[in-house]
């Protein structure tokens, strides 16, 4: 199989087809690239995770000698002791700095060297070896894992800094940082891993992780179920995962992907049974792990764990590799056809469920929660229409300012959290607070000016206003999605219009429910109460990463900048070079774009409804800012939860002037109210009957399966003989019987 | 050097193991019978029994190194197959050797009879992995049975570990009873005991298909009864949970293992050409046993019963290896039962370590915070479970892998997708011992005290761990030489 | 002719045994039926050697020798039983179950 490989390698040396077949931009010659010991990359947070674990290790133990002596004590985690917090803190976020630099050294010489064509480190050593399959443990460094790898690492980095900070108080410090460590080593041989058998092992590892700090703190019973629901939704799709990984290799004879993508095209016939089949259970593998409908259920759940969990495993990192599986196995979609409408079908059905959820909730993390799905559909959207780049570009945006909204609702929580336990007396109603919910909040910019002003750059990043990243991003999409529903032989033309209309519906959509987390949280009146004077800004450790992700959040998206709007105002008249990020992931999306452009044709030019790109771009800038300038002005001016102090107006005519016309109303009744009903609808049915249902349904069918069966399990020896016999009957009338 | 069957010593060198160890357990019985103490400590004989199990390990690596037999036709077979399965077996029982230790002297049990018993009975499995006659399948197992049977009611005291006998030993007789039927009808379709000239007489269709196909079912019967195949399971988790601990985990890995070779044996190559008549009738057993054996372990809230049904559930996933019946499967069923013995054993170990005798301590709930208090031990039984239900990147994973493999190549579809998906609802209660463990707190009333762990069963918890890590990490090496155990071995008989 | 008529009554005590070894209640008699069972095997290899040669009679004294060994770890067992229930009946103990 290496054999294979190294022969594949040099039949890809630069003067190959696939060099020459590089778009213009990029060099013809790509220059040689070593990597800088991409090992240790990996090898860092697994050597992190066993120092914590270690040191967790031994603060349980020294405080179950505590319980000897008869102190007091917490059988999880050990007494509250400062000395147990100094190691971990610079184990733990010092091994993801020094994994991030080795990585940022590898992705700055790599681009320097216009890498073209992947580069095998390793193989270390020899996983499985048989006769017929063989599996190196190796890692396969290309443009799309570098940059995979700067965001686990980078994105990683900040959030256990961040981390330090807010689980300073708990009693399990080492132990959460282990787990930390633990999930991006996992991470890391999930995006870094050379084919599809080294992916399964990141794969089922980051899940294993995401069940751990899911149920982190689990003396709560509701907490730890959560946990439960994000393992059994996942193993679902790990096992369509599983299943096409051994259809890949019945096809192939490998699972390394370079050889699957350079040999697809001459395996597979163009929209095959067997290529579609293996698409469609990866996708399953997909939408389980990166939380699409239907299986999209246990990730608001999973927001039971610490926050700057849910920031790192469920928004930047861990949920999007779906979609990184799905790029990485490109070459097998652009074969599918009805797998990739399928695949951008899920998206953006994903995409405006969540969207329409995420209007209704009121907890803050689950707002966030359903925007994760929403945006993680647009991903998948991308992926579907065969612009594997814009997913990718999305996936990375997409990191950063939901990193970074997830942190900053992560201080805004700290934050509450200090005000509800130190405040005096409980607000008037509430019997006991829930620092999540953010009819509790608002007016939290005039306590928290800072984490206020990151959140604003997230939230214009993710309503895709320009310039901030996910205008970029967005657009790409939504671009993409016309653009590909107009290629000139799209067999599901159609199909794609109505994908394109959804998910122009739903950026705005998404505009809507942002605004109205932050008028909630930061804006209007307080309604914290009288614990209001306790809220403080978060410390330093913690804004410090706030503040880098918000730069990442407005610079992300000149990473690549459409050529279309290059030269424009909206490109800064040509500063920034123009697709950067296109160029440098080419060579990894090649093969799918070249069976792409063979099957399905040139894709138009023009929105399905006319118009060039800058047109497109103008017009969706504008009405996301319109939506959240909008939202602002109406929602502001709401009062939410203390309203029953205020009789209102009096005069019909000074209601009527009061209600402002009652336009409020009006668009409440004829536009919100429906939606909202939907949306209802959509959580209450979809999520907790069907869904729920389903996972309820498997666990009350083992348990009366396991109770049928128990039933012959009498203990008598005469009915043990007598099943015996019965068996020994059966046995031997199939054999007389059937041939 | 080439054995000569003409000499008489010759036979004696093919057996060399198997006497080793008897001759081990004769000097471990004497030696018990003549020590002066009553249920004294009797590690001294423990020892003794490991070093016998050396000695016989070293006579096993020198048959292994460099002695070949004459055809392939003796009653005992010199092959690689033997000797890797011997190794097995000779591991599996250095281990539950080594756990019983503490126990034996714990619970005062005679340790000449105890010890001298796990010996006999490793020499009974060695001889149904070398059998290549029926005769000698039978009495290996008879041999294996009789030593587990008193095993599994050594503990006089405890009613359970009496009850657990009795119903070992009745229903393993009445389906002894069983095999031996079936072994009279294939003697009598076929003329011979030998499996090799079973498989002649098979291939030639020389044999009488009206005996042949009854006798057939009986065997597959028989064995699916020490395999612990659904619907003839019922024994094991009373028997499992009811027996001395160490004895079960003698049981769950050794037993299970000696069975699996010979079966294996017996039908590929005995019977390999009526596998389209045995294969359906596995088939249906092997998916039955994964199905129930998964979704009854799932309600069990004793640690013991559901390793119990662990076991029954794995037994199915082997099950899938002798359908597959390709030398894939073959090497995988020989590398699984290394990582399963291992891996089961060592849950087992710490099973055993955990709690004495009685109920307490193998409750699910018991396990509360387990980990926290021995993290040592917490750590290996995570390991331990995680194997067990195939976690990537320990044996477990990489043994379900080659199995499924096997299946796969075999175009097994349906069985591979059940094996898969029971491997998901696997996940469900090994896990929820890693969960009680780590995540939830003691159970209310408990001292949450350290456990003392006595240092030889430290060091069978580390050699496990670090085995079935190994066996995940770096497979290579054991899987080449289970794949070269079985290379040839279902070719053996020309032409197929 | 003869052999087939052998067979047949050999099955014949074996399905014998088998019907009381499910049936009864009393681990001595269970015992015995399994005994009898053993014994049918007997008769079949007997049988089935007349025709093609010693190996079945060689078989039966093996069969015979295990069939003792068996009796006395069982007897043993059952024996250990009895002190702890006070009684043989195999459908008074079942303390392990479910």
């Amino acid at each position: 199989m290496f054999l294979v490989e190294s022969t594949l390698r040099s039949a890809l040396a630069p003067s190959s087809a696939l060099a020459s077949a590089l778009p213009a931009a990029a060099p013809q010659e790509a220059a040689h690239w070593e990597p800088f010991l991409p090992g240790l990359v990996v090898l860092l947070p697994l050597l992190g995770f066993v120092a914590n674990g270690f040191l967790a290790l031994r603060a349980a133990r020294r405080s179950s000698a505590a319980v000897r002596a008869g102190k007091e004590w917490s059988p999880i985690a050990g007494s509250v002791r400062p000395r147990t917090h100094t190691l971990p803190t610079w184990i733990g976020p010092g091994v993801m700095a020094a994994a991030f630099g080795l990585a940022a050294i590898n992705f700055a010489t790599a681009w320097g060297a216009h890498l073209a064509e992947p580069v095998i480190a390793g193989p270390y050593w020899t996983w499985i070896a048989t006769e017929t399959l063989r599996i190196d443990a190796a890692l396969q460094l290309d443009a799309l894992s570098l940059a995979m790898t700067m965001v686990v690492t980078g994105v990683g980095f900040l959030i256990h800094v961040f981390s330090v900070g807010y689980m300073k108080d708990d009693p399990g410090y080492p132990r959460y940082f282990a787990y930390l460590n633990l999930f991006v080593f996992f991470m890391l041989v999930l995006v870094l891993g050379s084919g599809y058998g080294t992916m399964f092992v990141g794969w089922e590892g980051v899940g294993l992780c995401s069940y751990l700090l899911i149920g982190y703190w689990f003396s709560d019973v509701k907490k730890s179920d959560a946990g439960k629901k994000a393992f059994i939704v996942n193993r679902i799709g790990d096992f369509g995962f599983l299943l096409a990984i051994f259809l890949i290799f019945q096809g192939f004879g490998t699972l390394d992907f370079m050889p699957v993508s350079a040999g697809a095209a001459g395996e597979f016939a163009y929209g095959g049974t067997m290529v579609t089949a293996i698409t469609l259970l990866l996708l399953l593998g997909a939408v389980g792990k990166s939380a699409q409908v239907p299986l999209h259920v246990w990730l608001p759940d999973a927001m039971a764990g610490p926050t700057p969990v849910s920031a790192l495993i469920h928004a930047a990192t861990m949920v999007t590799a779906g979609v990184y599986m799905v790029v990485r196995s490109s070459a097998l979609y652009a074969l599918a056809p009805t797998s990739q409408a399928v695949v951008a079908g899920i998206g953006v059905l994903t995409a405006f469920v969540a969207a329409t959820i995420a209007f209704k909730q009121n907890d803050i993390k689950k707002v966030l929660a359903y925007s994760t799905v929403s945006q993680l559909g647009f991903m998948f959207l991308a992926a579907g229409v065969g612009a594997y780049t814009a997913a990718v570009f999305h996936l990375v945006t997409h990191a950063f300012f939901k990193a970074l909204l997830f942190l900053g609702a992560g201080a805004v929580i700290h934050a509450m959290h200090h005000a509800v336990e130190h405040g005096d007396e409980p607000p008037a109603g509430h019997g006991h607070m829930d620092p999540q919910d953010m009819r509790n909040m608002g007016g939290l910019r005039k306590h928290m000016p800072v984490t206020w002003a990151v959140m604003g750059v997230a939230t214009l990043a993710i309503a895709g206003i320009w310039p901030f990243a996910g205008f970029f991003s967005k657009d790409e999409i939504i671009w993409y999605a016309g653009a590909w529903a107009g290629a000139e032989s799209n067999p599901f033309g159609g199909l794609y219009v109505a994908y394109w209309v959804l998910a122009l519906v739903t950026a705005l959509l998404t505009a809507f429910y942002m605004a109205r987390l932050m008028v909630m949280t930061f804006h209007g009146a307080n309604r914290t109460g009288p614990a209001a004077s306790h809220l403080h800004e978060a410390p330093r450790v913690m804004i410090v990463p706030l503040v880098v992700l918000a730069v990442l959040s407005v610079l992300g998206g000149w990473l690549n900048v459409p050529e279309a709007l290059h030269q424009t105002a909206l490109g800064l008249f040509g500063a920034v070079p123009a697709e950067g990020l296109h160029h440098w992931l080419a060579p990894v999306v090649h093969a799918a774009e070249e069976i792409q452009a063979g099957a399905i044709g040139e894709a138009s030019k023009s929105a399905p409804i006319g118009g060039g790109e800058l047109a497109w771009a103008l017009v969706s800038t504008l009405a996301a800012a319109a939506v959240v300038i909008a939202t602002f002005r109406v929602l502001g001016r709401r009062s939410y939860a203390t309203a029953a102090a205020d009789p209102g107006p009096q005069t019909a005519l000074g209601r009527f002037l009061h209600g402002k016309w009652y336009f409020d109303e009006a668009y409440e009744r004829t536009v919100v109210q429906p939606v909202l009903a939907a949306s209802r609808w959509c959580w209450k049915v979809v999520d907790t009957r069907v869904i729920d249902g389903f996972v309820n349904f498997t666990g009350s069918f083992t348990r009366v399966a396991g109770w049928v069966a128990s039933v012959f399990q009498t203990g008598q020896v005469n009915m043990y003989a007598f099943v015996l016999a019965l068996g020994v009957l059966l046995v031997l009338g199939a054999a007389v019987l059937l041939p | 050097m080439l054995l000569d069957y003409s000499s008489g010593f010759h036979y004696l060198l093919a057996l060399a193991p198997e006497v080793v160890l008897s001759v081990a357990g004769m000097v471990v019985l004497l030696a018990g019978v003549t020590g002066k103490r009553e249920g004294g400590p009797g590690h001294e004989l423990g020892w003794l029994s490991l070093a016998g199990l050396a000695a016989a390990a070293v006579a096993n690596g020198w048959l292994y190194a460099g002695v070949a037999e004459d055809g392939a036709t003796a009653m005992i077979a010199v092959d690689r197959f033997r000797l890797f399965a011997n190794w097995i077996f000779l591991l599996g029982a250095a281990f539950a050797v080594v756990v019983s230790l503490d126990y034996v002297a714990r619970q005062k049990l005679q340790a000449g009879e105890y010890y001298s018993l796990i010996l006999f009975a490793v020499v009974g499995m060695m001889f149904m992995a070398s059998a290549r006659d029926l005769m000698i399948v039978f009495l290996g197992l008879e041999l294996m049975s009789i030593g587990v049977y008193a095993l599994a009611a050594f503990n006089r005291r405890d009613r359970r570990s009496a009850e657990a006998g009795l119903k070992y030993f009745l229903l393993g007789a009445f389906a002894s009873g069983f095999l031996l039927f079936g072994i009279a009808l294939v003697y009598g379709a076929t003329g011979s005991t030998n499996i090799h000239d079973v498989a002649v007489a098979v291939q030639e269709g020389t044999a009488a298909r009206g005996l042949l196909l009854p006798g057939v079912a009986l065997l597959a019967a028989g064995f699916a009864f020490k395999v612990s195949a659904v619907p003839f399971h019922m024994w094991t988790p009373d028997v499992y949970q009811g027996a001395p601990t160490p004895v079960t985990a003698f049981m769950a890995a050794s037993v299970k293992s000696a069975a699996f070779v010979a079966f294996l044996r017996v039908f590929l190559v005995g019977l390999g050409d009526v596998s389209s008549e045995w294969g359906p009738i596995l088939w249906w057993l092997s998916a039955a046993t994964m199905v129930a054996g998964n979704l009854i372990a799932v309600v069990q809230s004793n640690v013991k019963r559901m390793l119990a049904y662990s076991s029954i559930a794995h037994g199915g996933y082997l099950l899938v290896a002798l359908v597959a019946g390709n030398d894939t499967a073959a090497g995988g069923l020989l590398f699984y039962l290394l990582v399963y013995t291992v891996m089961n054993v060592g849950a087992f170990a710490v099973l055993i370590v955990a709690g004495n005798q009685s109920e307490r301590g193998s409750r699910i709930e018991d396990f509360g915070g387990f980990g926290w208090r021995n993290p040592v031990l917490g750590v290996f039984m995570t390991i331990f479970l995680l194997s067990l239900a195939g976690f990537p990147g320990t044996g477990g994973f990489m043994a379900k892998l080659f199995l499924l493999q096997g299946a796969v190549e075999a175009r097994l579809w349906v069985l591979s997708v059940i094996l898969v998906l029971t491997t998901v609802v696997s996940y469900w209660y090994y896990l929820r011992v890693a969960w009680y463990m780590w995540m939830k707190d003691a159970p209310e009333g408990t001292a949450p005290a350290r456990l003392a762990v006595p240092i030889a069963a430290h060091a069978v918890l580390l050699i496990a761990a670090g085995l079935v890590l190994l066996t995940g990490v770096f497979p290579g090496a054991p899987l080449e030489l289970a794949m070269g155990a079985v290379e040839g071995l279902v070719e053996v008989v020309a032409g197929r | 002719m003869l052999v087939e008529h052998a067979l047949l009554l050999s099955a014949l005590l074996f399905v014998i045994g088998s019907l009381g070894v499910v049936v009864r209640r009393n681990a001595i008699i269970v015992f015995l039926c399994i005994e009898l069972q053993l014994n049918a095997v007997n008769l079949a290899f007997t049988a089935i050697s007349r025709h093609v040669g010693i190996e079945g009679q060689v078989f039966v004294f093996f069969v015979m020798t295990v069939a003792a060994a068996e009796a006395a770890v069982g007897l043993a067992v059952i024996i250990s039983i009895f002190r702890h229930y006070g009684t043989v009946g195999v459908d008074k103990f079942n303390l392990l179950k479910w």
